[in-house]
């Protein structure tokens, strides 16, 4: 692995070096090391690209890392990685993808994502997408994340993407058993020209059942964003989407939540905000002595933490 | 020491040119206390908020310690050792107490966030690490928006209404915070309040209403302009 793919895994799975536990890391298309465990088995797909991963029934405190990595310009890609999660599971995955394109191709990795989350499991999955290149060439990343989760079972899934991603389409789906939860965090920030959308669509089938969709954004120069959130309650549940976003310079942000309920006792709510940074917020941090331009910064470091 | 001299600001209001102050002049020594107080709308937090920057005078000077400071952004007054303490302290989404105190402190904090905190009675523990976000209430916000201006212990510290929504606390520890503060940073704090119990710390008092220094003297001078309904009817 050279010092570019290097960096590409410290900036997205925090990684120097070959991590403890599973792993398995996509360099270029390619495999570049694997590791199964005990209880979490990693198997390469046999009809399209992606792999396996079994974890057995009540693994606890075990993580795992699956960084994608993508140095080569005009490199496409579509990856399947289909998750098995056992019951009575407390895991961590830790997923990613950095592209670093110097050339002049688009580079492309579109990570189609597909959890089974086993009853009364819990699961935390962690996905950073980063970018990097002074090429012209442009970074797309399209992930889909699609989660089936058993009764009592508990997803929190934290992605970020805050630096260097062209163009991104991220779409969610999950469905809920009964007095299953699931949290989503997402935190975007986007520069020039760039441009964001989400997508969450989430069934609340279960009684109890329940989810939390919270995203912060960030809009700066000339990018756009986009959020959609659809939580559908279709039985006894509790369901919350939150889209709060800044916009800077010429940033554009739109939010469309949709809540619909199709219970009588679902219980659901959506909150939306856009707006620039509070003047106020600026002159109290100037008044401790920042300035306006390290102001803003702190503003909105603080508001992506 | 400061020097406001001939200080005017007018703001439009409905398309008429409305004057907030009118050719005031006030010089505020060093090492003292002084209330600003007067009816409400009569100019005191636009006052105060021209001493820090906040807003720009329609005209006059604004002099700190030699210097002509009336041009100068909130940033530069700030690191020249004048504080301000907001009547309505602002929330942040994700930064937390410890982000705010460490940099009004200008140095990462230790065992001092502590001392800060239970000066204004609440427990670090509790707060260092909460968001100063809706989650607090106004009454502890305004809490850490004071123990922020002690954190900074400027030589010039401004409270607009340091009184209003301070819950379950009692007025005797606000007054205590001023006195150390003010023995801290041997300078000058200047506290915008209705408060007669503030009032009556007070080394100086400026009367403003309708935009003028009424008058500006000790406790003997000015409190005999406040007897009730005389001082409304008077200035209101």
């Amino acid at each position: 692995m050279d010092k570019i793919q290097e960096n590409l895994l410290a900036e997205i799975a925090d990684l120097h070096g070959i991590p403890t536990g599973a792993y398995n890391i996509r360099a270029n298309g390619e495999g570049a090391g694997r590791r199964s465990t005990e209880h979490i088995e990693i198997t390469t797909k046999t009809d399209k690209p992606g792999i396996d991963i079994r974890i057995a029934d009540n693994t606890v405190r075990e993580s795992m890392h699956i960084p994608v990595i993508i140095s080569e310009t005009g490199l496409t890609e579509a990856v399947y990685n289909d998750f098995f999660i056992g019951k009575n599971c407390d895991v961590t995955i830790i997923a990613g993808c950095g592209i670093h394109n110097c050339g002049t191709q688009k580079s492309e990795h579109d990570g189609i994502h597909t959890f089974f989350v086993g009853e009364n499991s819990k699961v935390r999955y962690v996905e950073k997408h980063y970018g990097e290149g002074d090429g012209n060439g442009e970074i797309v990343l399209n992930p889909q994340t699609i989660v089936h989760m058993d009764a009592g079972s508990y997803m929190e899934m934290d992605t970020v993407q805050i630096k260097g991603v062209d163009s991104t389409i991220r779409t969610t789906k999950a469905d809920v058993a009964d007095n299953a939860t699931l949290i989503i965090k997402e935190k975007i920030m986007t520069h020039g020209k760039q441009h964001a959308e989400t997508d969450f669509t989430v069934d609340l089938n279960g009684e109890g059942s329940s989810t939390n969709v919270i995203s912060r954004s960030v809009a700066r120069d000339d990018s756009t964003q986009l959020f959609v959130s659809n939580i559908r309650g279709n039985n006894k549940c509790a369901g919350h989407s939150e889209c709060d976003a800044i916009i800077m310079d010429n940033g554009k942000v739109g939010a469309l939540p949709k809540v619909e309920a199709n219970c009588v006792d679902a219980s659901l709510i959506h909150e939306a905000a856009i707006g620039k940074i509070a003047g106020e917020q600026i002159i109290k941090l100037m008044g401790l002595g920042l300035t306006e331009a390290e102001a803003e910064e702190m503003i909105v470091n603080g508001f992506l933490k | 020491m400061l020097e406001l001299r001939n200080i005017s600001y007018n703001v439009a209001d409905e398309g008429q040119d409305k004057e907030i102050l009118k050719n005031v002049n006030i010089t505020l020594s060093d090492d003292k206390f002084f209330v600003i107080t007067g009816p409400n709308g009569g100019g005191k937090s636009s006052l105060a908020k021209i001493i820090a920057g906040i807003y720009k005078p329609s005209s006059g000077q604004i002099i700190y310690d030699g210097k002509d400071i009336t041009d100068m952004s909130i940033t530069d007054r700030a690191r020249l050792g004048i504080s301000f303490a907001f009547q309505q302290p602002v929330r942040f989404k994700g930064l937390t107490v410890k982000d705010l105190l460490t940099l009004a402190a200008g140095e990462e904090l230790k065992a001092s966030a502590c001392d800060y905190l239970s000066e204004v009675g609440l427990c670090a523990h509790d707060y260092i690490n909460r968001e100063v976000n809706a989650s607090l209430s106004g009454g502890e916000l305004k809490r850490i928006e004071i123990a922020l201006t002690i954190a900074r212990g400027s030589k010039l510290t401004i409270f607009d209404e340091p009184e209003a929504g301070i819950d379950l606390w009692s007025f005797s520890n606000l007054i205590t915070v001023f006195e150390d503060l003010k023995k801290k940073t041997n300078g000058s704090i200047v506290i915008i309040s209705h408060q007669e119990r503030i009032i009556n710390i007070a080394d100086e008092i400026i009367l403003i209403a309708n935009g003028e220094v009424v008058k500006h003297g000790n406790k003997e001078e000015v409190m005999p302009l406040f007897s009730g309904s005389t001082f409304k009817c008077k200035f209101k």
